[in-house]
């Protein structure tokens, strides 16, 4: 059993630095590299408590992170590439019209 | 046998009305023949009972109500007093319905309006024939309709319309008073019928019957149009001719009459209601006599003057047991001379049609017209007579025996009826000159010419009538058949003898006349009415100010409490019902501001609400 604390922290500091960015970031392409941040620091969190534990779980988990967020980024490139085509911008503040 | 006398006119109303343009043609020779053969029934009933020793009979027709204590059988009452007004009301309205073949000859719509005359007089006959308070009431709504139709015949005059209306109002205002005293009836007796109250009134309280009959004092008001809802009589005017004729004389407002001397067993128990009846007629009467002074309309002249009859015949109601037989023989006379003048005016009216084709009511553009219209002038001259009161005619015998029991009963009563007997002469006879005497004032155009036969013919018959009718006092007569009804008079106990009363009527009927010569007969008439008049004479042209005291006193405030009533509904009733979706709606409207658009405000959302579940997962596990 070995210490994995120093992997949560780096986890957690990543986690934060992607959910700052998405929330604070316009630029469509940020937003969306800081959501795989985010993503990636669960996933080192994950390998981490597997590790801890000493199975395979988090790591099984890990992967399927992994296949999720692959097909996350064609689907969410794609409506980024249309609204850019529309608007002449990736920033997600001009893309809101569907509100009250 | 007695059914039948209801049912003719009624089949008549029904063949006109429902059988439509098929009847056009032969449609009012029905309508005429149907009351005829009514008044056929009544005289024979009349010859048939006048022998008979129990002469009222009650007719069970069917059961029409039977809930629960209220029994009521649709039951015909034949007494003495419904077949005078039997007689009266087919015999007059037969003759009416002959004059109406003359003078609505050529309107388009006559067959409706024979249909409407049937049903008037069936409704009639339904009210004199009832035997208990609620088919009365049946008839009492009957006649009610009817006048309505009839005085809006004419229904692309708004006038016309207007006028129907404002009779339909003010009469329901009256059946309100009507329809509690039935309620009270059968509260009290637990029953409507005839019978049943006149046993019980003797066991009932003082009180109870004093608001009984001043219940059914404010019913006979609005029917009979006695003061305070006198109004819609005037206006009534708007209708044709005969209806007028139909709805003064033989219809329509002797109904009130009628209740108050059929009701008699409640008046004589409540001497408070009598009082008040006293007061109601005698007003009314002098109110409608002065009316009638002012007016240059022939026909709203004779309005007002029915107004002041019926007030006599109210008076002689009023007075008790030595009225009651009285006011039935003045209603029969007057029901004679009234009907004449008006289907003569009516005769008038339609030689003195204009190139328009509208006949001319305007007695200005009148006199001279004896010698064009000489069978219109003798028979109405007549009817003149009779209701001056000139010594032998009809209206003499009645008028005179009404005052001398008003004299009987106060002496300030009887004061106030000679005076109307006074205004009655002056207003009558100004009638007659300005009609009849004087220069020709004829307006350009206008032809005056003797009425066909048709129309002639009735008028004869109504003058011989308005004559002879004095004849039913012979040998106090009429007193004793109607004993059995109303109760025998009380013994005279003042002093005063028999002729004092006649010749007193005399004098002063003569000083009207007098006087009517002097201001009318004596000096040309104006060819349009003078606008630079004393006061009084104002005051009388604008009907007393009828009108206006009722626009004041109920319409106004009526509408005011309309408004209050309309806004407490829609802003207290309504707005409780819409004030919780509309708060609803508001708060909705605050919150959808949320809603922005903006990822980045969602997300923060997201974040938000996952550290709270993560905190409160916290707070939870804290061991």
């Amino acid at each position: 059993m070995s210490d994995v604390t120093p992997y949560l922290v780096l986890s957690a500091i990543l986690f934060t630095i992607g959910c700052t960015g998405v929330l604070i970031r316009r630029n469509a392409i940020v937003v969306f590299m800081c959501v795989e941040l985010m993503l990636n620091a669960a996933n080192l969190a994950l390998v981490a408590f597997s590790r801890q534990h000493g199975n395979l779980d988090g790591q099984v988990a890990a992967f399927f992170v992994m296949v999720v967020a692959a097909a996350e980024v064609v689907i969410g490139l794609a409506i980024i590439m249309t609204i850019f085509r529309t608007r002449r911008s990736a920033s997600v503040d001009e893309a809101s019209l569907l509100k009250w | 046998m007695v059914p039948w006398v209801i049912g003719l006119p009624l089949i008549g109303a029904a063949v006109l009305l429902v059988g439509g343009r098929h009847t056009d043609r032969w449609g009012p020779y029905l309508a005429t023949l149907l009351p005829g053969l009514s008044f056929l029934l009544s005289v024979i009933l009349f010859l048939h009972e006048l022998g008979a020793h129990d002469k009222s009979h009650v007719s069970h027709l069917y059961t029409w109500i039977d809930a629960g204590r209220l029994h009521v059988g649709a039951d015909l009452l034949y007494d003495q007093l419904s077949s005078l007004f039997l007689l009266l009301i087919t015999g007059v309205g037969t003759l009416i319905h002959v004059y109406s073949l003359g003078y609505m000859a050529h309107d388009p719509r006559r067959r409706r309006f024979f249909g409407y005359l049937n049903l008037f007089v069936a409704a009639m006959l339904t009210l004199v024939l009832a035997e208990n308070y609620l088919v009365l009431f049946l008839g009492w709504e009957g006649v009610g309709l009817a006048s309505y139709l009839l005085i809006g015949f004419w229904q692309h005059k708004p006038s016309a319309a207007a006028a129907a209306k404002k009779a339909f109002v003010m009469n329901r205002v009256g059946d309100m008073g009507l329809s509690l005293a039935i309620a009270l009836c059968f509260v009290t007796f637990g029953s409507t019928s005839f019978a049943v109250v006149s046993h019980g009134v003797a066991h009932a309280s003082e009180e109870r019957m004093t608001i009984l009959g001043l219940l059914l004092l404010l019913g006979a008001c609005g029917k009979s149009a006695q003061l305070p809802l006198q109004a819609w009589l005037l206006d009534a005017m708007e209708g044709p001719t005969p209806v007028s004729a139909l709805i003064h004389a033989a219809t329509m407002v002797t109904a009130g009459v009628y209740l108050m001397v059929r009701s008699n067993f409640v008046l004589d128990v409540a001497p408070g209601a009598r009082t008040a009846v006293v007061v109601v007629a005698v007003v009314t009467l002098l109110w409608g006599a002065i009316i009638g002074c002012a007016k240059d309309d022939i026909k709203k002249v004779l309005a007002g003057s029915t107004m002041s009859q019926i007030g006599y015949m109210m008076l002689a109601a009023g007075l008790g047991p030595a009225g009651y037989a009285f006011a039935i023989f003045h209603l029969l006379t007057h029901g004679f001379f009234k009907a004449n003048m008006f289907l003569g005016a009516g005769s008038v009216m339609h030689g003195m049609t204009g190139p328009d084709g509208e006949g001319d009511v305007d007695m200005r553009h009148y006199g001279a017209l004896r010698t064009a219209m000489p069978v219109t002038f003798l028979t109405f001259a007549m009817g003149y007579l009779a209701i001056i009161g000139f010594p032998g005619f009809s209206g003499f015998w009645s008028k005179d025996k009404i005052i001398d029991a008003a004299l009987h009963e106060h002496w300030y009563v009887g004061a106030l009826a000679l005076l109307g007997a006074g205004i009655t002469a002056f207003y009558m006879t100004r009638l007659m000159l300005m009609t009849f005497f004087g220069e020709r004032r004829w307006l350009d155009g206008v032809h005056p010419h003797e009425s066909p036969k048709v129309m002639t013919g009735p008028l004869v018959a109504l003058a011989a009538l308005s004559v002879l009718g004095g004849l039913l006092l012979l040998g106090s007569w009429i007193q004793d058949y109607l004993e059995p009804v109303v109760g025998a008079p009380p013994e005279d106990s003042s002093g005063l003898p028999a002729w004092f009363a006649s010749v007193l009527t005399v004098l002063v009927v003569a000083c009207g006349v007098a006087l009517a010569w002097l201001l009318v007969g004596r000096r040309p008439v104006a060819a349009t009415s003078p606008q630079q008049v004393a006061w009084p004479v104002t005051v009388a042209r604008h009907d007393l100010y009828g009108d206006a005291i009722n626009d004041t006193m109920v319409v106004a405030p009526g509408r005011r409490l309309t408004g209050v009533l309309l806004s407490v509904d829609r802003y207290g009733v309504d707005g409780v019902l819409t004030g919780g979706p509309f708060a609803v709606g508001a708060l909705a409207g605050v919150f959808r501001r949320l809603q922005n658009g903006y990822v980045r405000s969602y997300a923060l959302s997201v974040l938000g609400g996952g550290l709270v579940i993560v905190l409160a997962l916290m707070v939870v596990n804290w061991q």
